[in-house]
């Protein structure tokens, strides 16, 4: 039972890391690095819960997460793929500004500094976190398919084939035609609506929305695509291990054997472990982040 | 002159600029359908720009362009290929992580339902093959391919297209000798079958090999266009440099080779059982052992991929290495880059792209790369110093623009050479590393570049040149050496070697040393 109820823990830990995390691997398969997610998620979370507050109807909140992460996601293919921004200082200023765009909308609408009202979810309040109560969640469902559908997308579509041939070598792509910039922005909102889903499924779970409530989730997704080598099946499969510690790292929160401290660090050394085992070797896509020397 | 309705190509007054370069200045192209159209002409002539801008590539400022009569001015490359216009680039437009199918179907993907059809583009890359004799494995990984392997699958990808009209742009560089005429053979069943091909070419022997016609370009315009019949290489060179070039591959030129006795003489630069492993630590250089006279030129010929870039890499200190490198009696094993340049070892690496410019830097930075501790003030670089010596060598090695404070991008690869080359041979070296000294230089810069070797030689300097083409080695080498699989597999005198004795060591069909 102990075992039955880790692994529950895990999975709903994993969902909004699974949503972004293939998220990332099509942005980065694209050539553009997804150092967003983090902002693409806090604005998914924040328009989940405006929606879903205004509505009524979760499903109104995750619609809306899909369009927020997209409008985050479009500004930011915008000023990489048409302004040829640096992606990172791009990147930086997207989190930003969806850090302090949340922060006033939530006092705009809500007039709190720190939280919204509660809203509806898919799962009532205080019905456990076993598999019956996490199972009843459509986005959890989404959040495991996500990764074969990605995989799908990438390996078996011409869509997908166009992702990865314009983020190794784009003048190739350009040369028998693919409309290099045009797959880079669908790549980019697709990552954008993807990521916002992931911020949808926390602030639906916790039926509000925190003033940063997504506490670094997106760079873990980021570090999960890196350790996973842009291949959506091993960034799915990162994704659960990264969760599985944190799992760890509240069940020993209890336990007097270890000081909290060191506790608390274990996914975060779990991720420095694993990156630094893996990034030598890893290959990223030959052009991400060069858009803007093209 | 054909009528205008028989032409496959008709480019008017072709005007294209990159900023402040004009890369075409009123080019014309005239082809007719069915030949093999040869368009010659130095680095920066703006050969490739033209056939880009064919293409679809590029757009161009002013001009008309025609195509089966057709106007098609300022076309899109999805244009392009719909109309049966097909470029093979000099640089491969490959994407090296997908397989050779998925290549030659990007783009214009086969599909079933929303799903690639994989199966069905492995199936038409089997039926290109066939046709062609352009053999590839289609479902190996373009990485894994060999460089004329890669090739043959630039080419099917523009067939997979239907094109009628093909464009190679220095298809040869990269290939061996029985590969050339694999090609050649590929281009005339083209042609027989009705297809239209332009060749971009340096090598004028092949021009007079393959072509019909003939298009020389200078300085961004057409300068004249002729017949292949009846025309020879001296000619056509005239036309491309605008004076009379001796081309080394002139018949009557032998040089004058000092040849030392060998054993006579101390070497300058010695190798012994040199070993170096690529990056699978498999051993790419097996058990390399040679010596270089002062005043000798000793020439590696070989397919390219056979252990050269290493064997040059590690004598100049950039890779690891087991055995013995000494240059003039002294071991280098403990010396790193500079104190290797220090001790007199000179070094014109063999992409200049990749090691031996730095592209946004200028060309007196560039002019100074290695040996910037020499032209310090301080601890600040010594600035007047820097463009005193740019300027000096700017003249003396005909650099253009002679403009010292210009970014390395902006000159043509000739011109980028010459730095190179400028910088590695002004400053005071004993054994000179020269990695296909001359690769996409026009003939102009090759002859200038070659009469530098021979002068280094001259001087009593030993230089190692390692060159993809043959004609090269053989008409600069006082001995010649053949690697193949990362061994030295043949060590043969000038007066010994030629096409055909070499040709069978390239290939790997024999082995003597």
């Amino acid at each position: 039972m102990i075992l039955l109820a880790f692994l529950a823990q895990t999975l709903r830990i994993a969902i909004p890391y699974l949503l972004a995390a293939a998220g990332g691997v099509i942005s980065e398969r694209s050539g553009l690095i997804a150092l967003t997610l983090e902002g693409y998620m806090l604005g998914g979370a924040f328009t989940a819960v405006w929606a879903s507050y205004y509505s009524g109807s979760p499903w109104a909140g995750v619609a809306a997460a899909v369009a927020g992460g997209a409008v985050l996601a479009l500004i930011y293919a915008v000023s990489a793929i048409r302004f040829r921004a640096d992606q990172v200082v791009a990147g930086i200023a997207i989190n930003l500004f969806a850090i302090g765009l949340t922060r006033y909308l939530l006092r705009l609408f809500f007039d709190s500094s720190s939280n919204s009202p509660r809203v509806a979810g898919f799962t009532v309040q205080g019905s456990g976190t076993g598999f019956g109560a996490l199972l009843v969640n459509p986005l959890v469902w989404l959040g495991i398919l996500v990764i074969p559908a990605t995989a799908w997308l990438l390996y078996r579509t011409p869509f997908g084939l166009r992702v990865r041939a314009v983020g190794e070598h784009p003048t190739a792509a350009a040369s028998v035609g693919v409309p290099v910039a045009r797959v880079r922005y669908l790549a980019v909102l697709l990552s954008g609506m993807l990521a916002g889903l992931g911020g949808a499924y926390l602030a639906l779970d916790q039926h509000q929305f925190t003033d940063g409530m997504t506490a670094g989730r997106g760079f873990i997704a980021l570090a999960a695509t890196i350790f996973g080598r842009w291949d959506p099946v091993r960034a799915g499969l990162a994704c659960l291990l990264f969760a599985a510690a944190e799992t760890l790292q509240i069940q020993l929160q209890g336990s007097q054997a270890l000081p909290s401290q060191f506790v608390e660090m274990i996914p975060y050394v779990l991720t420095i472990v694993a990156l630094a085992g893996v990034v030598g070797r890893a290959v990223a896509p030959a052009a991400l982040g060069k858009t803007a020397i093209e | 002159m054909p009528d205008n309705s028989a032409l496959a190509i008709r480019l008017r007054d072709i005007v294209k600029s990159f900023g402040p370069v004009q890369a075409n200045r009123g080019a014309e192209l005239e082809v007719a359908h069915g030949e093999i159209h040869a368009l010659v002409g130095e680095n920066g002539a703006g050969k490739s720009t033209l056939m880009r801008v064919l293409a679809g590539m590029y757009s161009p400022d002013s001009g008309t362009m025609e195509v089966d009569g057709r106007d098609v001015t300022g076309w899109s490359t999805a244009d392009a290929i719909a109309a049966g216009v097909g470029m093979v680039h000099q640089h491969f437009m490959l994407v090296p992580t997908l397989t050779v199918a998925e290549n030659v179907m990007l783009g214009s993907e086969l599909t079933r339902g929303p799903v690639l059809d994989r199966a069905a583009a492995e199936e038409a890359v089997r039926k290109l093959s066939a046709e062609t004799g352009l053999a590839v494995p289609p479902a190996a990984r373009v990485a894994d391919l060999t460089v004329g392997q890669a090739q043959r699958v630039e080419i099917l990808k523009t067939l997979y297209r239907g094109a009628k009209i093909l464009i190679l742009d220095e298809p040869t560089a990269v290939l061996s000798p029985p590969e050339v005429r694999e090609l050649w053979q590929v281009c005339r069943s083209i042609r027989d079958a009705g297809g239209t091909i332009v060749l971009i070419t340096h090598k004028l022997d092949e021009v007079i090999d393959v072509s019909e016609t003939i298009t020389v370009m200078r300085a961004g315009k057409t300068v004249a266009r002729m017949a292949t019949a009846g025309t020879t290489p001296q000619a056509i060179a005239r036309a491309m440099v605008g004076r009379d070039v001796a081309l080394a591959l002139d018949a009557e030129y032998m040089g004058t080779p000092l040849l030392p006795e060998l054993g006579a003489v101390s070497a300058l630069l010695e190798v012994r059982d040199l070993v170096v492993h690529g990056a699978n630590g498999q051993p790419v250089v097996k058990s390399a052992t040679f010596s270089i006279a002062p005043g000798e030129i000793l020439g590696i010929a070989g397919v390219e991929g056979n252990g050269q870039t290493e064997l040059v890499e590690a004598i100049a200190g950039l890779r690891p290495y087991t055995g013995s490198i000494a240059l003039a009696s002294r071991d280098l094993a403990t010396l790193n880059v500079r104190a290797r340049g220090d001790a007199g070892l000179s070094h014109i690496p063999e992409d200049r792209h990749e090691r031996a410019l730095i592209l946004d830097y200028t060309v007196a930075e560039n002019l100074i790369l290695g040996q910037q501790h020499r032209f310090t003030r301080g601890a600040a670089l010594d600035t007047p110093r820097m463009l005193d010596h740019a300027r000096e060598l700017i003249t003396r090695y005909d650099i253009r623009p002679d403009n010292p404070s210009l970014a390395a991008r902006a000159l043509s690869g000739g011109n980028q050479q010459k730095i190179v080359v400028a910088r590695e041979m002004a400053r005071d070296f004993k054994v000179l590393l020269a990695a296909q000294p001359t690769r996409g230089v026009d003939v102009g810069a090759i002859e200038f570049i070659h009469a530098r070797l021979r002068e280094a030689r001259d001087q009593g300097k030993a230089v190692l040149l390692v060159s993809a083409d043959l004609a090269e080695v053989l008409a600069l080498a006082d001995r010649v050496a053949v690697m193949y699989g990362g061994r030295i597999v043949a060590l043969l005198p000038r007066s010994g070697a030629t096409p055909d004795t070499l040709g069978p060591y390239m290939t790997g069909a024999e082995r003597a040393a």
